[in-house]
């Protein structure tokens, strides 16, 4: 199969769906003539024009406001937020009006827009800049999650979730943009369904759970725990709502051992939540408590060597599993 | 000019405000209704002008204020009260409150508790106008205080830049619930405050019904024609409290005298009785159709079920996936 990078599947998943559908458009900082700040919208404004790739002013909860009032006006908006970061500038209209204006209003409105943010660590972008607060939304009911971990992923999710009926936050790793994967030609159509995990390698003595970038860190840890004789399973939700328990608690019934890694802060993160519905269905199958790796909850620092023990590692997820299983 | 038929529409219409909120505030009192309750009661000729300026398919948003709009709109009165007092048979199912009401149908696109915030989806309506090439405008509804978050300047800077057809609708009565307009505003008039926007601004008279509506067809006009945003101050006064707890100590019986003095329904009474638009009789026939319209929809809201358990969860999503939290 073809390779290609995290943000070219990401500008063939959008232009697809474009073409297919004149109700989507993209709207966000930058996005049409410079291209996308991590080049996600490339080419997008040569191929459909101003009309439907929009550069915005710099005013985050007036994109977000305006996409879903261009939902509600029958359109499929896929608004940029230029990182995950300014989500937060954003807050009001996500968690108050997008997530919540369909069950307020007794189901009358669908809402179908998907808010693309760029978001993560690891860069030295210091402490305003490398946010991973996925939990943050998960937390908040009406709004799904949607956070690839490879490009295949990138493009089947971002399909599927500007098909979505429903509003979607589509998480994207800044420094996934330049990973290159497998992913079928143009000719063929690759959707994923929301709510579906995928087993990113195969293991039969303790289930690694993570997701976006993590989910590379996990692959390390798998190798390094291969020479340990610990034949560990990465497992990748891949949206975190709707959240596939089901498969989760099949791999764990079997491993009988968990590790929940996300770059989050660790305190009240999605490991949280993992961790205690593990506990409440397989009590009774699990072999050793459940383990979080997560990031300190501390602002990010910006020196090298600080941001490295703030963030999650492979090196983490390595100690966490072995503690477990040995 | 406005037709005989149209004035008595218009009349018809602030009168059912009126009576309908004097009823909710009763019904407030006896606790069948709960939470945050905004009454419009003295503002009417403002939704009663500006909606009646629009299109039955032009787009309305709105405030926590919003019965009265949600009502000249087209909404019913049986599915607002049942709204209010929490049954499966009101406009939201129950699930949104007097805040929160909406109306797909009648284009309706809801109250938000949050001050501001609609401005943006306002525009983001407008942008879908824009981007269809249909003909439909939107009106945004919102208070004084509003004009000082950010969003509304947002709102205001993308409806410019875009060119889009909104008009923006400032219900100035002076107070964001117990603060004075000129304590909370750099500048107390609004009308000015879009000119940064290159928005026109007008100001009106919002006790004045026939004003209303004369000076907003006029600006619908313009914005329908491709003219892009506009902006209307209407200057009114609300007679209640803030909300249904507030005693109201912060403003002067005299101001409050003199706004009484200017109150649109009889105003606007009194020049239909001169023109002879209308009889006395007429008058009075109406004041007891709605008095009985009222009491039916109270006696509607009391009778309806209240959304069952199972509804807990419904309305969220679309589209529903196994993990999904359900009854
Ligand atoms: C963001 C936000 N801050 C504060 C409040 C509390 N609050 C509700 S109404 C209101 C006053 C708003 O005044 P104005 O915009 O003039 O509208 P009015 O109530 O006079 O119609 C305030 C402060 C709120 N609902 N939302
Ligand atoms: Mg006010």
């Amino acid at each position: 199969m073809r390779e290609i990078r995290f943000y070219e599947a990401l500008i063939e998943a959008m232009a697809e769906e474009m073409r297919r559908d004149e109700r989507v458009f993209l709207m966000g900082e930058d996005i049409g003539l410079f291209g996308g700040t991590f080049r996600a919208t490339e080419g997008l404004m040569a191929e459909f024009g101003e009309r439907r790739v929009r550069d915005t002013p710099i005013a985050e909860a007036g994109i977000v406001g305006l996409a879903l009032g261009a939902a509600f006006g029958g359109l499929r908006p896929v608004p940029e937020l230029m990182t995950m970061n300014f989500a937060i500038v954003a807050m009001d209209q996500i968690v108050n009006h997008v997530a919540k204006m369909r069950y307020m209003f007794g189901g009358q409105f669908d809402l179908p827009l998907t808010i693309r943010a760029p978001g993560g660590g690891g860069t030295q972008k210091g402490a305003q800049h490398s946010h991973s607060i996925e939990s943050w939304f998960v937390n908040a009911p009406g709004i799904r999650v949607v956070i690839p971990s490879t490009p295949h992923d990138a493009k089947g999710l971002l399909k599927t979730s500007i098909r979505c009926d429903d509003p979607v936050l589509f998480v994207e790793h800044e420094r996934l943009y330049s990973v290159k994967g497998p992913v079928p030609e143009e000719s063929e159509e690759l959707l994923i369904p929301l709510g579906q995990a995928e087993t990113k390698r195969p293991g039969r003595d303790v289930t690694l759970v993570a997701w976006s970038f993590m989910v590379h860190d996990a692959l390390k840890a798998a190798e390094a725990l291969a020479e340990e004789g610990i034949e560990a399973e990465v497992w990748d939700p891949r949206t975190l709502d709707p959240f596939d328990w089901d498969a989760l608690y099949a791999s764990v019934a079997r491993t009988r051992r968990c590790v929940v890694a996300e770059e989050g802060w660790r305190t009240l993160g999605v490991g949280a939540e993992i961790a205690a519905r593990l506990q409440e269905h397989l009590f009774h199958e699990l072999d050793a408590p459940v383990q979080r790796v997560g990031a300190a909850d501390v602002p990010t620092p910006y020196a090298r060597n600080l941001e490295q023990a703030a963030l999650p590692s492979a090196e983490d997820l390595f100690r966490a599993a072995l503690k477990i299983c040995t | 000019m406005i037709s005989p038929t149209d004035q008595i529409k218009m009349y018809r219409q602030m009168l059912l405000i009126r009576r309908i909120e004097e009823r909710i505030a009763e019904c407030y009192g006896e606790g069948k209704i709960g939470g945050f309750t905004h009454l419009y009661i003295g503002q009417e000729a403002v939704a009663v002008g500006a909606i009646n300026a629009l299109n039955q398919d032009d787009n309305v948003i709105d405030t926590y204020r919003d019965h009265g709009h949600f009502l000249v709109r087209g909404g019913d009165p049986k599915a607002l009260m049942a709204e209010l007092f929490g049954r499966v048979t009101g406009c939201c199912k129950g699930k949104g409150g007097s805040m929160h009401l909406a109306d797909a149908e009648h284009y309706f696109f809801g109250g938000t508790g949050i001050v501001g915030a609609s401005i943006p989806i306002a525009v983001g309506l407008g942008l879908a106008s824009a981007y269809r090439e249909d003909d439909h405008i939107t009106m945004a509804f919102f208070g004084d205080g509003a004009t000082n978050q950010g969003v509304w300047h947002e709102g205001l800077n993308f409806a410019t830049i875009w060119n889009l057809p909104v008009i923006f609708v400032c219900e100035n009565n002076f107070y964001g619930i117990g603060t004075d307009v000129r304590l909370s505003s750099a500048f107390t008039e609004v009308h000015k405050k879009a000119a940064g926007y290159g928005i026109p601004g007008y100001l009106i008279d919002g006790m004045d019904v026939m004003e209303v509506r004369q000076r907003c067809e006029e600006v619908v006009r313009l914005v329908r024609g491709g003219a892009g945003p506009a902006l209307i101050e209407a200057r009114c006064y609300r007679y209640q409290g803030h909300s249904m707890t507030d005693p109201g100590r912060y403003r002067a019986r005299a101001e409050e005298e003199l706004w009484r003095k200017r109150d649109p329904i009889p105003r606007l009474a009194r020049q239909m009785l001169d023109a002879e638009v209308v009889t006395q009789e007429r008058l009075d026939e109406m004041e007891r159709e709605i008095e009985a319209q009222v009491e039916e929809a109270v006696r509607f809201a009391d009778e309806s079920p209240e959304p069952g358990p199972e509804m807990l969860y419904e309305h969220m999503f679309r589209e529903r996936y196994p993990s999904d939290p359900h009854a």
